[in-house]
Protein backbone atom coordinates (compact mmCIF):
# COMPACT_ATOMS: atom_id res chain seq x y z
CA UNK A 1 0.00 0.00 0.00
CA UNK A 2 1.51 3.60 -0.86
CA UNK A 3 0.93 6.65 1.45
CA UNK A 4 -1.36 8.35 -1.22
CA UNK A 5 -3.98 5.24 -1.43
CA UNK A 6 -4.31 5.67 2.30
CA UNK A 7 -4.40 9.48 2.20
CA UNK A 8 -7.12 9.30 -0.71
CA UNK A 9 -9.50 6.58 1.50
CA UNK A 10 -8.64 8.53 5.00
CA UNK A 11 -10.33 11.81 2.89
CA UNK A 12 -13.39 9.98 1.56
CA UNK A 13 -16.26 11.40 3.33
CA UNK A 14 -17.82 8.82 5.68
CA UNK A 15 -14.01 7.17 6.48
CA UNK A 16 -13.24 10.96 7.35
CA UNK A 17 -16.24 12.03 9.43
CA UNK A 18 -15.40 8.11 11.17
CA UNK A 19 -11.68 8.54 11.97
CA UNK A 20 -11.88 11.98 13.20
CA UNK A 21 -14.67 11.62 15.67
CA UNK A 22 -12.99 8.69 16.95
CA UNK A 23 -10.01 10.78 18.00
CA UNK A 24 -12.15 13.77 19.09
CA UNK A 25 -13.95 11.43 21.24
CA UNK A 26 -10.96 10.06 22.78
CA UNK A 27 -9.03 13.33 22.98
CA UNK A 28 -11.99 14.99 24.70
CA UNK A 29 -12.81 11.96 27.08
CA UNK A 30 -9.01 11.89 28.26
CA UNK A 31 -8.74 15.72 28.50
CA UNK A 32 -12.69 15.00 30.28
CA UNK A 33 -10.73 12.81 33.06
CA UNK A 34 -8.03 14.92 33.45
CA UNK A 35 -10.07 18.09 34.19
CA UNK A 36 -11.92 15.34 36.78
CA UNK A 37 -8.71 14.39 38.57
CA UNK A 38 -7.53 17.89 38.62
CA UNK A 39 -10.97 19.05 39.35
CA UNK A 40 -10.84 16.84 42.63
CA UNK A 41 -7.18 17.53 43.66
CA UNK A 42 -8.82 21.94 42.85
CA UNK A 43 -11.41 21.08 45.11
CA UNK A 44 -9.54 19.68 48.17
CA UNK A 45 -7.17 22.45 47.49
CA UNK A 46 -9.44 25.13 47.59
CA UNK A 47 -11.54 23.90 50.70
CA UNK A 48 -9.06 23.78 52.76
CA UNK A 49 -7.68 26.90 51.65
CA UNK A 50 -10.71 28.42 52.65
CA UNK A 51 -10.78 26.94 55.68
CA UNK A 52 -7.49 28.12 56.57
CA UNK A 53 -5.95 24.71 56.30
CA UNK A 54 -3.18 23.78 53.67
CA UNK A 55 -4.45 21.01 51.98
CA UNK A 56 -2.80 18.02 50.21
CA UNK A 57 1.08 19.01 49.97
CA UNK A 58 2.99 15.71 50.51
CA UNK A 59 2.64 13.63 47.28
CA UNK A 60 5.36 14.65 45.13
CA UNK A 61 8.32 13.38 43.15
CA UNK A 62 10.17 11.16 46.57
CA UNK A 63 13.96 12.64 44.57
CA UNK A 64 15.56 10.95 48.16
CA UNK A 65 14.78 7.47 46.68
CA UNK A 66 16.62 8.19 43.75
CA UNK A 67 19.64 9.82 45.77
CA UNK A 68 18.44 13.22 45.39
CA UNK A 69 18.75 15.79 48.65
CA UNK A 70 15.70 16.66 48.87
CA UNK A 71 11.91 15.50 48.29
CA UNK A 72 10.21 17.71 45.32
CA UNK A 73 6.55 18.33 46.38
CA UNK A 74 5.37 20.71 43.92
CA UNK A 75 2.09 21.72 45.81
CA UNK A 76 1.04 17.95 46.25
CA UNK A 77 0.38 18.00 42.75
CA UNK A 78 1.41 14.40 42.81
CA UNK A 79 -1.67 13.43 44.62
CA UNK A 80 -3.29 14.23 41.45
CA UNK A 81 -1.98 10.59 40.88
CA UNK A 82 -2.02 9.09 44.12
CA UNK A 83 -5.72 9.48 43.96
CA UNK A 84 -6.40 7.31 41.45
CA UNK A 85 -3.91 4.79 42.08
CA UNK A 86 -4.74 4.34 45.78
CA UNK A 87 -8.77 4.11 44.66
CA UNK A 88 -8.15 1.39 41.75
CA UNK A 89 -5.35 -0.69 43.81
CA UNK A 90 -8.13 -1.08 46.86
CA UNK A 91 -9.88 -4.26 47.67
CA UNK A 92 -13.28 -4.10 46.26
CA UNK A 93 -15.22 -5.18 49.04
CA UNK A 94 -19.07 -6.47 48.13
CA UNK A 95 -21.12 -6.44 51.19
CA UNK A 96 -23.06 -10.25 51.62
CA UNK A 97 -26.55 -8.52 51.54
CA UNK A 98 -26.65 -7.13 48.26
CA UNK A 99 -28.33 -7.51 44.80
CA UNK A 100 -24.94 -8.53 43.42
CA UNK A 101 -26.04 -7.79 39.70
CA UNK A 102 -27.60 -3.74 40.51
CA UNK A 103 -24.93 -3.39 42.73
CA UNK A 104 -22.09 -3.65 40.01
CA UNK A 105 -24.36 -1.89 37.66
CA UNK A 106 -25.73 0.71 39.50
CA UNK A 107 -22.10 3.11 39.36
CA UNK A 108 -21.72 2.46 35.97
CA UNK A 109 -25.10 4.07 35.08
CA UNK A 110 -23.73 6.81 37.38
CA UNK A 111 -20.51 7.69 34.98
CA UNK A 112 -21.53 7.32 31.48
CA UNK A 113 -24.37 9.56 30.77
CA UNK A 114 -22.18 12.61 31.58
CA UNK A 115 -19.53 11.35 29.48
CA UNK A 116 -22.19 11.19 26.66
CA UNK A 117 -23.62 14.35 27.23
CA UNK A 118 -19.82 15.91 25.96
CA UNK A 119 -20.75 14.50 22.86
CA UNK A 120 -22.97 17.30 22.33
CA UNK A 121 -21.29 19.57 23.30
CA UNK A 122 -18.83 22.32 20.90
CA UNK A 123 -15.48 22.56 22.83
CA UNK A 124 -13.71 24.35 20.05
CA UNK A 125 -14.65 26.10 16.95
CA UNK A 126 -12.71 24.60 13.55
CA UNK A 127 -9.51 22.92 13.81
CA UNK A 128 -8.04 22.44 10.24
CA UNK A 129 -11.47 22.65 8.98
CA UNK A 130 -12.99 19.73 11.10
CA UNK A 131 -15.62 21.13 13.59
CA UNK A 132 -14.77 20.58 17.43
CA UNK A 133 -18.05 19.03 18.36
CA UNK A 134 -17.83 15.07 18.43
CA UNK A 135 -21.96 15.19 17.39
CA UNK A 136 -23.74 17.89 16.15
CA UNK A 137 -27.21 17.04 17.03
CA UNK A 138 -30.11 19.15 16.44
CA UNK A 139 -31.81 18.62 19.77
CA UNK A 140 -28.45 19.21 21.18
CA UNK A 141 -29.89 20.62 24.85
CA UNK A 142 -32.71 17.88 25.18
CA UNK A 143 -30.36 15.32 24.44
CA UNK A 144 -28.32 16.84 27.47
CA UNK A 145 -31.61 16.96 29.61
CA UNK A 146 -32.26 13.42 28.66
CA UNK A 147 -29.01 11.76 28.92
CA UNK A 148 -27.82 13.52 32.12
CA UNK A 149 -31.43 12.94 34.27
CA UNK A 150 -30.69 8.86 33.66
CA UNK A 151 -27.65 9.26 35.97
CA UNK A 152 -30.45 9.71 38.46
CA UNK A 153 -31.20 5.70 38.28
CA UNK A 154 -27.46 4.98 38.43
CA UNK A 155 -28.20 6.60 42.38
CA UNK A 156 -31.18 4.98 43.14
CA UNK A 157 -30.55 1.75 42.10
CA UNK A 158 -26.84 2.15 44.14
CA UNK A 159 -28.88 3.21 47.23
CA UNK A 160 -31.50 0.03 46.61
CA UNK A 161 -29.22 -2.95 45.97
CA UNK A 162 -27.24 -2.14 48.82
CA UNK A 163 -29.94 -3.32 50.78
CA UNK A 164 -28.23 -1.13 53.92
CA UNK A 165 -31.08 1.96 55.22
CA UNK A 166 -28.76 4.99 54.54
CA UNK A 167 -28.01 4.07 51.06
CA UNK A 168 -31.45 3.77 50.33
CA UNK A 169 -32.98 6.94 52.39
CA UNK A 170 -30.06 8.45 49.83
CA UNK A 171 -31.50 6.52 46.69
CA UNK A 172 -35.39 7.83 47.38
CA UNK A 173 -33.76 11.67 48.06
CA UNK A 174 -32.02 11.51 44.55
CA UNK A 175 -35.23 10.24 43.05
CA UNK A 176 -37.63 13.51 44.55
CA UNK A 177 -34.88 15.78 44.01
CA UNK A 178 -34.62 15.36 40.62
CA UNK A 179 -38.49 15.62 39.58
CA UNK A 180 -38.34 18.78 41.73
CA UNK A 181 -35.59 20.13 39.76
CA UNK A 182 -35.76 18.93 36.27
CA UNK A 183 -38.96 21.25 35.57
CA UNK A 184 -37.25 24.16 36.29
CA UNK A 185 -33.76 22.94 34.48
CA UNK A 186 -35.76 22.38 31.59
CA UNK A 187 -38.04 25.40 31.89
CA UNK A 188 -35.08 28.04 32.44
CA UNK A 189 -33.56 27.52 28.98
CA UNK A 190 -36.72 27.85 26.82
CA UNK A 191 -36.01 31.88 26.71
CA UNK A 192 -32.86 30.91 24.61
CA UNK A 193 -34.74 28.63 22.26
CA UNK A 194 -37.05 31.86 21.87
CA UNK A 195 -34.08 34.27 21.40
CA UNK A 196 -32.07 32.02 19.35
CA UNK A 197 -34.42 29.86 17.56
CA UNK A 198 -32.61 26.53 17.47
CA UNK A 199 -31.83 23.67 20.18
CA UNK A 200 -28.72 22.74 18.47
CA UNK A 201 -25.38 23.69 21.00
CA UNK A 202 -23.11 24.78 18.18
CA UNK A 203 -26.07 27.09 16.29
CA UNK A 204 -26.35 28.56 19.74
CA UNK A 205 -22.67 29.11 20.28
CA UNK A 206 -22.53 30.43 16.37
CA UNK A 207 -25.67 32.80 17.24
CA UNK A 208 -23.50 34.30 20.45
CA UNK A 209 -20.41 34.87 17.94
CA UNK A 210 -22.42 36.92 16.36
CA UNK A 211 -24.40 38.88 18.32
CA UNK A 212 -21.86 38.36 21.61
CA UNK A 213 -22.50 36.30 24.66
CA UNK A 214 -26.20 35.85 26.11
CA UNK A 215 -25.34 36.64 29.40
CA UNK A 216 -24.54 40.21 28.35
CA UNK A 217 -26.92 43.17 27.85
CA UNK A 218 -24.82 44.99 25.31
CA UNK A 219 -22.76 43.77 23.21
CA UNK A 220 -20.36 46.00 19.95
CA UNK A 221 -21.88 44.73 16.76
CA UNK A 222 -19.22 43.73 14.02
CA UNK A 223 -15.90 45.13 15.95
CA UNK A 224 -12.68 43.87 15.31
CA UNK A 225 -9.25 44.99 16.32
CA UNK A 226 -8.28 46.22 12.43
CA UNK A 227 -11.53 48.45 13.29
CA UNK A 228 -9.11 49.71 15.94
CA UNK A 229 -7.56 52.22 13.35
CA UNK A 230 -10.40 53.52 11.94
CA UNK A 231 -12.29 55.57 15.05
CA UNK A 232 -15.38 56.73 13.09
CA UNK A 233 -16.28 53.04 12.39
CA UNK A 234 -15.09 51.58 15.45
CA UNK A 235 -17.72 54.24 17.73
CA UNK A 236 -20.56 53.23 14.92
CA UNK A 237 -19.94 49.49 15.90
CA UNK A 238 -19.77 50.23 19.61
CA UNK A 239 -23.24 52.83 19.71
CA UNK A 240 -24.41 49.75 16.99
CA UNK A 241 -24.38 47.27 20.15
CA UNK A 242 -27.02 49.53 21.58
CA UNK A 243 -30.00 48.17 21.61
CA UNK A 244 -33.71 48.13 23.76
CA UNK A 245 -34.30 45.02 23.30
CA UNK A 246 -31.31 43.75 24.27
CA UNK A 247 -31.08 45.65 27.54
CA UNK A 248 -34.94 44.16 28.40
CA UNK A 249 -33.73 40.57 27.20
CA UNK A 250 -30.79 40.55 29.78
CA UNK A 251 -33.48 40.38 32.79
CA UNK A 252 -35.06 37.08 31.39
CA UNK A 253 -32.16 35.98 31.27
CA UNK A 254 -30.36 36.80 34.04
CA UNK A 255 -32.87 34.79 36.01
CA UNK A 256 -32.86 31.96 33.24
CA UNK A 257 -28.89 31.94 34.19
CA UNK A 258 -29.84 31.71 38.13
CA UNK A 259 -31.92 29.14 37.72
CA UNK A 260 -30.22 26.71 35.26
CA UNK A 261 -26.76 27.04 37.63
CA UNK A 262 -29.06 26.14 40.55
CA UNK A 263 -30.41 23.28 38.65
CA UNK A 264 -27.32 21.89 37.94
CA UNK A 265 -25.99 21.81 41.46
CA UNK A 266 -29.35 20.02 42.38
CA UNK A 267 -28.64 17.87 39.18
CA UNK A 268 -25.38 17.23 40.03
CA UNK A 269 -25.87 16.64 43.40
CA UNK A 270 -23.55 19.30 44.91
CA UNK A 271 -23.87 21.11 48.14
CA UNK A 272 -25.90 22.53 48.83
CA UNK A 273 -28.09 20.51 47.36
CA UNK A 274 -26.50 17.19 48.36
CA UNK A 275 -28.90 15.64 50.10
CA UNK A 276 -28.49 12.17 48.58
CA UNK A 277 -24.77 11.62 49.83
CA UNK A 278 -25.47 13.54 52.58
CA UNK A 279 -22.59 12.90 55.09
CA UNK A 280 -23.61 14.02 58.27
CA UNK A 281 -26.92 12.61 57.68
CA UNK A 282 -26.66 9.24 55.75
CA UNK A 283 -23.05 8.09 56.43
CA UNK A 284 -22.17 8.51 52.97
CA UNK A 285 -25.85 8.15 51.44
CA UNK A 286 -25.75 5.97 48.31
CA UNK A 287 -22.52 4.92 47.96
CA UNK A 288 -21.86 3.80 51.75
CA UNK A 289 -21.42 0.50 50.64
CA UNK A 290 -18.97 0.67 47.83
CA UNK A 291 -15.42 0.33 47.68
CA UNK A 292 -12.42 0.57 45.05
CA UNK A 293 -13.11 1.26 41.50
CA UNK A 294 -16.97 1.11 42.07
CA UNK A 295 -16.95 4.19 44.73
CA UNK A 296 -14.18 5.94 42.10
CA UNK A 297 -17.13 5.79 39.52
CA UNK A 298 -19.40 7.42 41.45
CA UNK A 299 -16.58 9.98 42.69
CA UNK A 300 -16.18 9.98 38.57
CA UNK A 301 -19.56 10.40 37.87
CA UNK A 302 -20.05 13.19 39.98
CA UNK A 303 -17.33 15.33 38.72
CA UNK A 304 -17.89 14.47 35.03
CA UNK A 305 -21.15 15.48 35.73
CA UNK A 306 -20.11 18.98 37.01
CA UNK A 307 -18.22 19.32 33.81
CA UNK A 308 -20.65 18.44 31.57
CA UNK A 309 -23.14 20.90 33.77
CA UNK A 310 -20.49 23.65 33.56
CA UNK A 311 -19.49 22.89 30.29
CA UNK A 312 -23.73 22.98 29.22
CA UNK A 313 -23.91 26.67 31.01
CA UNK A 314 -21.15 28.12 29.04
CA UNK A 315 -22.16 26.85 26.27
CA UNK A 316 -26.02 28.13 26.82
CA UNK A 317 -25.33 31.79 28.57
CA UNK A 318 -21.25 32.30 28.11
CA UNK A 319 -20.59 32.00 24.70
CA UNK A 320 -18.71 28.86 24.62
CA UNK A 321 -15.78 28.93 22.76
CA UNK A 322 -16.25 31.97 22.15
CA UNK A 323 -13.67 35.12 23.11
CA UNK A 324 -14.03 38.94 22.00
CA UNK A 325 -11.77 40.06 19.65
CA UNK A 326 -10.24 36.16 18.74
CA UNK A 327 -11.62 34.91 15.43
CA UNK A 328 -12.55 31.15 14.97
CA UNK A 329 -10.58 28.41 13.71
CA UNK A 330 -11.20 29.48 9.91
CA UNK A 331 -8.77 32.15 9.97
CA UNK A 332 -5.94 29.55 11.12
CA UNK A 333 -5.32 26.28 13.21
CA UNK A 334 -3.82 28.12 15.89
CA UNK A 335 -6.70 30.36 16.42
CA UNK A 336 -8.79 27.10 16.50
CA UNK A 337 -6.32 25.85 19.76
CA UNK A 338 -6.90 29.08 21.36
CA UNK A 339 -10.36 28.96 21.17
CA UNK A 340 -10.59 25.20 22.71
CA UNK A 341 -8.22 26.85 25.04
CA UNK A 342 -10.73 29.98 25.86
CA UNK A 343 -13.09 26.84 26.44
CA UNK A 344 -11.67 24.97 28.94
CA UNK A 345 -10.90 28.59 30.73
CA UNK A 346 -14.39 29.40 31.28
CA UNK A 347 -15.23 25.85 32.00
CA UNK A 348 -12.31 25.73 34.96
CA UNK A 349 -13.59 29.19 36.23
CA UNK A 350 -17.15 27.58 36.65
CA UNK A 351 -15.99 24.63 38.39
CA UNK A 352 -14.05 26.78 40.51
CA UNK A 353 -17.75 28.36 41.30
CA UNK A 354 -18.94 24.89 41.74
CA UNK A 355 -16.19 24.08 44.62
CA UNK A 356 -16.41 27.82 46.45
CA UNK A 357 -20.31 27.18 46.65
CA UNK A 358 -19.91 24.36 48.07
CA UNK A 359 -17.37 24.97 51.02
CA UNK A 360 -19.88 28.19 51.22
CA UNK A 361 -23.01 27.55 51.81
CA UNK A 362 -24.44 24.74 54.38
CA UNK A 363 -26.40 22.29 52.69
CA UNK A 364 -30.49 22.81 52.09
CA UNK A 365 -33.04 21.22 54.58
CA UNK A 366 -35.33 18.66 52.70
CA UNK A 367 -38.55 20.15 52.48
CA UNK A 368 -36.70 23.68 51.71
CA UNK A 369 -35.42 21.76 48.57
CA UNK A 370 -38.67 20.29 47.45
CA UNK A 371 -40.33 23.88 47.65
CA UNK A 372 -37.50 25.69 46.42
CA UNK A 373 -38.06 23.87 43.76
CA UNK A 374 -41.32 23.93 43.04
CA UNK A 375 -43.02 27.04 44.68
CA UNK A 376 -40.05 28.88 43.46
CA UNK A 377 -38.25 27.82 40.37
CA UNK A 378 -41.21 26.30 38.62
CA UNK A 379 -43.00 29.23 38.60
CA UNK A 380 -40.33 31.87 38.12
CA UNK A 381 -39.25 29.60 35.06
CA UNK A 382 -42.62 29.69 33.39
CA UNK A 383 -43.04 33.63 34.35
CA UNK A 384 -39.96 34.07 32.76
CA UNK A 385 -40.66 32.45 29.25
CA UNK A 386 -43.98 34.55 29.04
CA UNK A 387 -41.81 38.00 29.87
CA UNK A 388 -39.20 36.97 27.15
CA UNK A 389 -42.22 36.43 25.05
CA UNK A 390 -43.37 39.66 25.67
CA UNK A 391 -40.11 41.79 25.41
CA UNK A 392 -39.60 39.50 21.92
CA UNK A 393 -43.07 40.75 20.27
CA UNK A 394 -43.54 43.95 21.58
CA UNK A 395 -39.99 45.32 21.60
CA UNK A 396 -38.49 44.80 18.39
CA UNK A 397 -34.70 45.03 16.91
CA UNK B 1 -49.12 25.80 78.91
CA UNK B 2 -47.96 26.42 75.49
CA UNK B 3 -44.91 28.28 74.40
CA UNK B 4 -45.19 30.67 71.48
CA UNK B 5 -41.86 30.79 69.32
CA UNK B 6 -41.68 34.21 67.84
CA UNK B 7 -40.60 33.77 64.33
CA UNK B 8 -38.86 37.19 62.79
CA UNK B 9 -40.73 38.15 60.64
CA UNK B 10 -38.21 38.01 56.70
CA UNK B 11 -38.02 40.78 53.93
CA UNK B 12 -37.77 39.66 51.08
CA UNK B 13 -34.29 39.79 50.67
CA UNK B 14 -33.83 37.40 52.82
CA UNK B 15 -36.59 35.08 51.82
CA UNK B 16 -34.77 34.81 48.75
CA UNK B 17 -30.98 33.90 50.11
CA UNK B 18 -29.38 35.17 47.50
CA UNK B 19 -27.63 38.63 49.03
CA UNK B 20 -26.87 36.26 52.07
CA UNK B 21 -25.16 33.80 49.50
CA UNK B 22 -23.37 36.47 47.76
CA UNK B 23 -21.95 37.43 51.42
CA UNK B 24 -20.92 34.00 52.37
CA UNK B 25 -19.07 33.96 48.98
CA UNK B 26 -17.62 36.98 49.47
CA UNK B 27 -16.37 35.60 53.25
CA UNK B 28 -14.98 32.29 51.96
CA UNK B 29 -13.16 34.35 49.07
CA UNK B 30 -11.28 36.65 51.85
CA UNK B 31 -10.40 33.48 53.55
CA UNK B 32 -8.91 31.84 49.74
CA UNK B 33 -7.10 34.74 48.84
CA UNK B 34 -5.79 35.41 52.32
CA UNK B 35 -4.68 31.60 52.51
CA UNK B 36 -3.28 31.19 48.52
CA UNK B 37 -0.33 33.94 50.23
CA UNK B 38 0.55 31.82 52.71
CA UNK B 39 -1.37 34.23 55.37
CA UNK B 40 -3.87 33.09 58.43
CA UNK B 41 -3.24 29.40 58.08
CA UNK B 42 -2.45 27.80 61.31
CA UNK B 43 -1.47 24.75 60.21
CA UNK B 44 2.06 23.05 61.67
CA UNK B 45 3.87 21.15 59.09
CA UNK B 46 4.23 18.39 61.57
CA UNK B 47 7.82 16.57 60.87
CA UNK B 48 9.58 19.72 59.99
CA UNK B 49 8.25 22.12 62.54
CA UNK B 50 7.64 21.27 65.62
CA UNK B 51 6.30 22.17 69.02
CA UNK B 52 9.43 21.30 71.37
CA UNK B 53 9.69 24.92 72.06
CA UNK B 54 6.46 25.84 73.83
CA UNK B 55 6.54 22.23 75.28
CA UNK B 56 5.61 23.03 79.09
CA UNK B 57 8.43 21.84 81.53
CA UNK B 58 6.41 19.02 83.52
CA UNK B 59 5.71 17.31 79.96
CA UNK B 60 5.90 13.58 80.46
CA UNK B 61 8.04 12.13 77.54
CA UNK B 62 9.84 8.81 77.28
CA UNK B 63 11.53 7.72 80.30
CA UNK B 64 15.40 7.88 80.75
CA UNK B 65 18.04 7.33 82.62
CA UNK B 66 21.16 9.83 83.47
CA UNK B 67 23.81 10.26 84.70
CA UNK B 68 25.73 13.49 87.24
CA UNK B 69 28.40 15.63 87.14
CA UNK B 70 30.88 13.06 88.87
CA UNK B 71 30.65 10.79 86.02
CA UNK B 72 28.36 8.30 88.22
CA UNK B 73 25.59 6.52 87.11
CA UNK B 74 22.87 7.58 89.26
CA UNK B 75 20.91 4.05 88.88
CA UNK B 76 21.86 1.68 91.84
CA UNK B 77 19.51 -1.29 90.53
CA UNK B 78 16.89 -1.42 93.52
CA UNK B 79 14.65 -2.42 90.66
CA UNK B 80 11.57 -0.01 92.90
CA UNK B 81 10.75 1.01 89.34
CA UNK B 82 10.52 -2.40 88.08
CA UNK B 83 8.01 -3.17 90.76
CA UNK B 84 6.41 -0.06 90.12
CA UNK B 85 5.63 -0.17 86.80
CA UNK B 86 1.61 -0.72 86.48
CA UNK B 87 2.26 -2.23 82.80
CA UNK B 88 5.48 -4.24 83.53
CA UNK B 89 7.61 -2.11 80.66
CA UNK B 90 10.96 -2.21 83.04
CA UNK B 91 13.23 -4.93 83.06
CA UNK B 92 16.84 -4.77 85.13
CA UNK B 93 19.07 -7.19 85.93
CA UNK B 94 21.66 -5.75 88.42
CA UNK B 95 25.01 -6.95 89.07
CA UNK B 96 27.62 -5.95 91.65
CA UNK B 97 30.10 -3.30 91.21
CA UNK B 98 33.56 -4.58 90.69
CA UNK B 99 36.41 -4.39 93.38
CA UNK B 100 38.56 -1.42 92.27
CA UNK B 101 35.79 0.91 90.95
CA UNK B 102 35.41 4.43 92.22
CA UNK B 103 32.23 3.86 93.20
CA UNK B 104 32.33 0.44 94.85
CA UNK B 105 30.68 2.01 97.79
CA UNK B 106 27.43 1.57 95.87
CA UNK B 107 27.46 -2.02 95.46
CA UNK B 108 24.97 -2.55 92.89
CA UNK B 109 24.37 -0.98 89.33
CA UNK B 110 22.27 -2.28 86.60
CA UNK B 111 24.07 -4.63 84.10
CA UNK B 112 20.93 -4.41 81.79
CA UNK B 113 18.40 -1.56 82.10
CA UNK B 114 15.22 -2.66 79.10
CA UNK B 115 12.50 -0.18 78.70
CA UNK B 116 9.88 -1.68 76.81
CA UNK B 117 8.49 1.66 74.73
CA UNK B 118 5.39 -0.51 73.08
CA UNK B 119 4.14 -0.99 76.98
CA UNK B 120 5.15 2.41 78.55
CA UNK B 121 2.50 4.26 79.42
CA UNK B 122 4.12 7.54 80.64
CA UNK B 123 2.31 7.82 83.70
CA UNK B 124 5.65 8.99 85.68
CA UNK B 125 5.68 6.64 88.70
CA UNK B 126 9.22 5.22 87.84
CA UNK B 127 10.13 8.83 88.50
CA UNK B 128 8.35 9.26 92.10
CA UNK B 129 9.34 6.40 93.26
CA UNK B 130 13.13 6.44 92.08
CA UNK B 131 15.00 7.08 95.57
CA UNK B 132 18.23 7.99 93.79
CA UNK B 133 16.72 10.46 91.30
CA UNK B 134 18.24 8.44 88.43
CA UNK B 135 15.41 7.96 86.02
CA UNK B 136 13.22 10.62 84.62
CA UNK B 137 10.56 11.44 82.26
CA UNK B 138 11.59 13.76 79.01
CA UNK B 139 10.64 15.53 76.64
CA UNK B 140 10.82 12.51 74.09
CA UNK B 141 7.86 11.98 72.34
CA UNK B 142 8.12 10.69 69.27
CA UNK B 143 9.78 6.97 69.87
CA UNK B 144 9.24 4.91 66.40
CA UNK B 145 10.54 1.65 65.84
CA UNK B 146 10.37 -0.91 62.58
CA UNK B 147 9.79 -3.86 64.98
CA UNK B 148 9.14 -4.80 68.62
CA UNK B 149 12.91 -5.41 69.09
CA UNK B 150 13.70 -1.81 67.83
CA UNK B 151 11.06 -0.76 70.41
CA UNK B 152 12.56 -1.56 73.62
CA UNK B 153 15.22 1.17 74.73
CA UNK B 154 18.45 -0.34 76.14
CA UNK B 155 20.77 1.18 79.05
CA UNK B 156 22.54 2.57 76.19
CA UNK B 157 19.92 3.97 74.70
CA UNK B 158 18.29 5.31 77.93
CA UNK B 159 21.82 7.18 79.33
CA UNK B 160 22.11 8.72 75.95
CA UNK B 161 18.47 10.03 75.98
CA UNK B 162 18.75 11.31 79.33
CA UNK B 163 22.21 12.48 79.32
CA UNK B 164 24.38 14.31 82.07
CA UNK B 165 22.07 15.75 85.07
CA UNK B 166 23.37 18.52 87.09
CA UNK B 167 22.19 19.67 90.65
CA UNK B 168 21.13 16.66 91.74
CA UNK B 169 21.33 15.20 95.35
CA UNK B 170 24.61 13.77 95.73
CA UNK B 171 24.21 11.48 98.10
CA UNK B 172 27.06 8.82 97.40
CA UNK B 173 29.80 11.77 98.79
CA UNK B 174 33.08 11.51 100.27
CA UNK B 175 31.33 11.98 104.20
CA UNK B 176 29.00 8.47 103.37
Amino acid sequence: MDTTLILHFLTIPWVFLLWTTFLKSFIFLNAAIIVVSVTVFAERKVSAFIQDRVGPNRVGIPLTLFGGKKDSFFFGLGQMVADPIKLLTKENFVPAGVNKFYFWLAPKLVMVPPILVLAVIPFGSTLFGVPMTIANLNIGVLFIFAISSLSVYGITLAGWASNSKFPFLGGIRSSSQMISYELALGLSVIPIFMIVGSLNLNEIVDWQVKNGWLLSPYWPRGFSLSLLMHPMQALHSLLLGVSLQRLLLWVPLLISFVIFIVAIFAETNRLPFDLPEAEQELVGGYHTEYSSMNFALFFLGEYAAMFAGSAAIVSLFLGGWSCPLIPDGSHGWYWGLINIAVFFVKVSMLLLFFIWVRWTLPRFRYDQLMSLGWLGFFPIALGNIFLTALILAFVHH
Amino acid sequence: MALVVKRPKLTLAERCYLPSIVAGLAITWKHLKRAIFNKGIVTMQYPEEKWDASMPDWYRGAPTLVSDEHGKERCVACQLCEFICPPRAITIKPTEIPEGDAWRKVEKRPEEFDIDMTRCIYCGLCEEVCPEQAIFLRKDYSITGLNRAEMVHDKKTLYKLGGVMKGLVFKWNDLK
